[in-house]
């Protein structure tokens, strides 16, 4: 009871602060309709776990779960990107200086988030082109005035220097002392982050094992808690170790560098979270009512209700993925273009394109899973407690309701996390295509796309390509160990493949 | 048997002609030709004139599904849906926005997307069963363990870094093949070994540990023990036995992607500059090419279905417990 009401409290009083905040900066909310459909996702999630904690068969997978080293280690990687793609999800549009003819406040037609507010020193200073990680000067000569010997101003070609990347060093030479002191401070911040959390979860150990915490802290490092406090404990090192220097260096360097419009590399590659994560998640949402309410009648009522729903995704499944996301991306492509009226901002329009993108994939991916509740609807249809739920007289849709779907749910629930993956990679290659998210909308396949060119520079320009392929790599490996601890969790013994034939 | 088989491919027919109505959906009613013209001559200041224009010649100038200005069977035959859907069930094509003849199009460049895809397929298909067996043979080892890490982490990798970093290593660093190009003949080997091997070694991860949940599985079967019972090696207990069940599932899932093979790879055939069906779809997507993307959605659907059809016919050979019902 204490716990709902601390939660109570923590939610009123964000929902207050976050009021506040608006009230005083005079910005404008924006809620795209990805933002929504994110949120309400989120509140889903909250309600599945807040419903599985009273139900001891819900319960006990989940805590198999957290019980799995690779699971956890991925869960705190998952959930510092998901931190970053929700804080990317608060949309608003800042107040002009001037006021309007009526005193009221004027708001920029850029929509920007909670996240690029975070990161105005990242995207504060452009710089006009290419930049190697932590260069100091342009990665092209350009022609320069600087004074010569007689006074009179001189032509010379040279690399000039950046105008936010180590701006404030006197002298270049100082680079290596300055990079080494902030690498420093970030790795003593660090340090004391890490020093909490190992606090935390040793005090939590020997409270729960009534030992001291010397004890607890030894038995962590030997791997005999139950809760697998040491690979929690690597993995948020290893984290806060690379974050804390990322921090206390972007400010005053690119430390990925810099794109071919001069864009911090660093940024974009934080920005194209979200939309990797809301690909992966809101496709699911599209997908889910299709494949379960399908799958499960075409299993349960077989006869001409399962031929129909065979049919049906026997025809869709036909049709090659890419070519039918093709398709309908560029239909609904000339659709958006036809009523440019009805999304006023270019952030608005890049968020529709964003969410049918989300549809189409949901719409020609329900087709997997339909099939696997199908033939688990099938089993489960012969079963006694569903043949003495007809024979009682129960009507069929709450049989399916109350008997069929509780017993899929694990299907269902493993094939959504391990398609996450799937679509993250999918993205990348739909935007390679060109009928991925809109060409403005950062993310990982725009961000390949803009460099794929660039590895034929010499020298190479091979910094975008590599944070592309880091982030997205660490991204989809932890998606891939959760969804792997989820199987084992729920049932070893389900095998499905990648939903998405791309 | 032939009686279960044309049953089969009548039963391909209903689904070929949802196809044919999903396209022609998609294509047609949700996005008009007035909408296609506009988007060819560019969106804005486009004078009806031109759209008229165009919309003839690209014979879009018809009524959607029934002509009442013509006469018997051309007020059903002389429309869009006829010319356009229809047709596609006897394989007539028409012509590009470019004016060539797609059908020509398609038989000239399944070749190259033959060569790359079948050494793919069949390389791929040993690379897979043979790690799979490594991991299975060493089952509960750490050779087995970091086996998995690695199926993991290769799965966790987008192709399109397998194919850049391809090209990078091998053809920019050290030289060994060239970036991109086709040359028919025996010129091709060097334009083909590196899309072929990155084919290959990008659908490890994923393949390689399915095929060893495959063969695990088959391992913990009677027949198995049964063979170790009797004192055989624990080699000849795999070879012998386990490989060879454990091929049943494989090969049956792998039959249905044989057909498909045509279509070449969308993504590999445009990097590597091959000229097959794949870089054709992509190259017809970027120019909006509705023509082309409308014949392969269809030729795609019917190879897949004789995919379906090469797959129960498979079932059924290699599993005599399987009836032609």
């Amino acid at each position: 009871m204490t716990r709902h009401l601390f939660f109570g409290i923590a939610i009123s009083l964000a929902l207050g602060a976050g009021w506040l905040v608006v009230r005083l900066t005079g910005v404008e909310p924006v809620a795209l309709w990805t933002d929504r459909l994110v949120f309400l996702l989120i509140a889903v999630i909250a309600g599945y776990f807040f419903y599985a904690r009273g139900q001891p068969h819900l319960r006990l997978p989940w805590r198999r779960v957290t019980q799995s080293a690779h699971g956890m280690s991925a869960l705190v990687v998952l959930s510092v990107f998901i931190a970053i793609g929700l804080l990317d999800s608060l949309h608003y549009r800042p107040a002009l200086d001037g006021r309007g003819a009526r005193g009221e406040i004027a708001h920029s037609s850029e929509v920007l988030s909670v996240f690029d507010a975070i990161a105005k020193p990242l995207t504060a200073h452009r710089e006009r082109t290419y930049s190697a990680p932590f260069a100091t000067r342009a990665f092209a000569r350009e022609t320069l005035e600087v004074p010569g010997p007689d006074g009179r101003p001189r032509q010379v070609r040279e690399f000039p220097r950046l105008t936010s990347g180590g701006a404030h060093l006197e002298d270049e030479a100082e680079r290596g002392r300055d990079v080494l002191a902030r690498t420093t401070l970030g790795l003593g911040v660090a340090s004391l982050l890490w020093g909490v959390i190992a606090a935390v979860g040793t005090f939590s150990q020997a409270r729960r094992a009534r030992r001291p915490a010397r004890e607890a802290w030894r038995a962590i490092w030997r791997a005999e808690t139950r809760t697998p406090w040491r690979a929690v404990l690597i993995t948020s090192g290893v984290l806060l170790a690379l974050a804390g220097p990322a921090l206390t260096l972007c400010a005053s360097y690119h430390i990925l560098g810099t794109d071919k419009v001069g864009r911090d590399v660093f940024y974009l590659a934080l920005k194209s979270i979200r939309t990797g994560l809301v690909i992966g998640t809101l496709t699911t949402l599209v997908l889910l009512p299709f494949a379960v309410a399908l799958g499960t009648m075409a299993g349960y009522f077989r006869g001409w209700v399962d031929d129909l729903i065979q049919y049906l995704y026997t025809t869709i499944n036909s049709i090659p993925g890419v070519l039918l996301i093709a398709a309908a991306v560029l239909m609904m492509q000339v659709v958006i273009d036809r009523h440019t009226d009805l999304f006023p901002t270019g952030a608005q329009r890049a968020d529709v394109r964003l969410l049918v993108l989300c549809a189409i994939l949901g719409l020609t991916g329900w087709t997997t899973l339909a099939r696997l509740l199908r033939g688990e609807a099938l089993k489960l249809r012969e079963l006694e407690f569903v043949q003495a739920a007809q024979a009682f007289g129960v009507r069929s849709e709450r049989i399916i309701t109350r008997h069929i779907f509780p017993n899929v749910m694990h299907i269902v629930l493993i094939t959504l996390v391990i398609e996450f993956s799937s679509l993250v990679l999918a993205e990348a290659v739909l935007s390679y295509v060109g009928v991925g998210v809109d060409p403005s909308m950062i993310s990982f396949g725009t961000m390949i796309n803009a460099a794929r060119l660039e590895m034929s520079r010499e020298p190479v320009v091979w910094w975008t390509l590599a944070a592309a392929f880091v982030f997205m790599f660490v991204l989809v490996l932890a998606a891939n160990l959760f969804a792997d601890a989820v199987r084992d969790a729920f049932d070893p013994r389900v095998n499905v493949g990648a939903l998405v034939p791309v | 048997m032939i009686a279960y088989i044309t049953r089969r491919a009548l039963y391909a027919v209903p689904i070929l002609v949802g196809v044919n109505l999903i396209t022609f959906l998609l294509f047609f009613v949700v996005n008009t030709p007035d909408d296609m013209a506009r988007m060819q001559l560019g969106v804005r200041r486009v004078t009806p004139e031109a759209i008229e224009k165009w919309k003839a010649e690209h014979g879009y100038d018809k009524p959607m599904l029934y002509n009442g200005r013509t006469e018997g069977l051309g007020r059903v035959t002389d429309t869009i849906f006829y010319e356009k859907s229809v047709r596609l069930f006897a394989f007539d094509f028409g012509n590009a926005d470019d004016g060539r003849s797609i059908r020509h199009e398609i038989l000239t460049r399944m070749w190259p997307s033959l060569a790359l895809q079948v050494p793919v397929f069949l390389v791929g298909l040993a690379a897979y069963v043979t790690f799979a067996l490594l991991m299975a043979f060493f089952r509960a080892t750490y050779i087995d363990f970091w086996g998995v890490v690695l199926c993991v982490a290769m799965m966790s990798i987008s192709s399109l870094f397998y194919i850049i970093g391809g090209q990078y290593l091998l053809s920019k660093l050290w030289n060994l093949v060239p970036i991109s190009g086709y040359a028919g003949g025996l010129d091709a080997f060097k334009f083909l070994a590196l899309p072929v091997v990155i084919g290959v070694v990008g659908g490890i991860g994923s393949n390689s540990r399915w095929y060893r949940t495959i063969f695990l599985e088959e391992m913990g079967k009677d027949y198995v023990r049964t063979a170790r019972a009797k004192g055989l090696a624990e080699t000849s207990v795999m070879f012998r036995h386990v490989l060879k069940n454990g091929m049943i599932p494989i090969l049956t899932g792998a039959v249905v992607v044989i057909p498909s093979l045509f279509m070449g790879a969308l993504i590999a055939e445009s990097f590597f500059g091959i000229p097959g069906l794949g870089s054709y779809t992509i190259d017809a997507i970027q120019a909006q090419d509705f023509s082309v993307v409308r014949s392969m959605v269809f030729l795609g659907s019917v190879l897949y279905i004789v995919g379906l059809l090469l797959t129960d016919i498979s079932y059924t050979m290699v599993d005599p417990r399987v009836r032609f019902e």
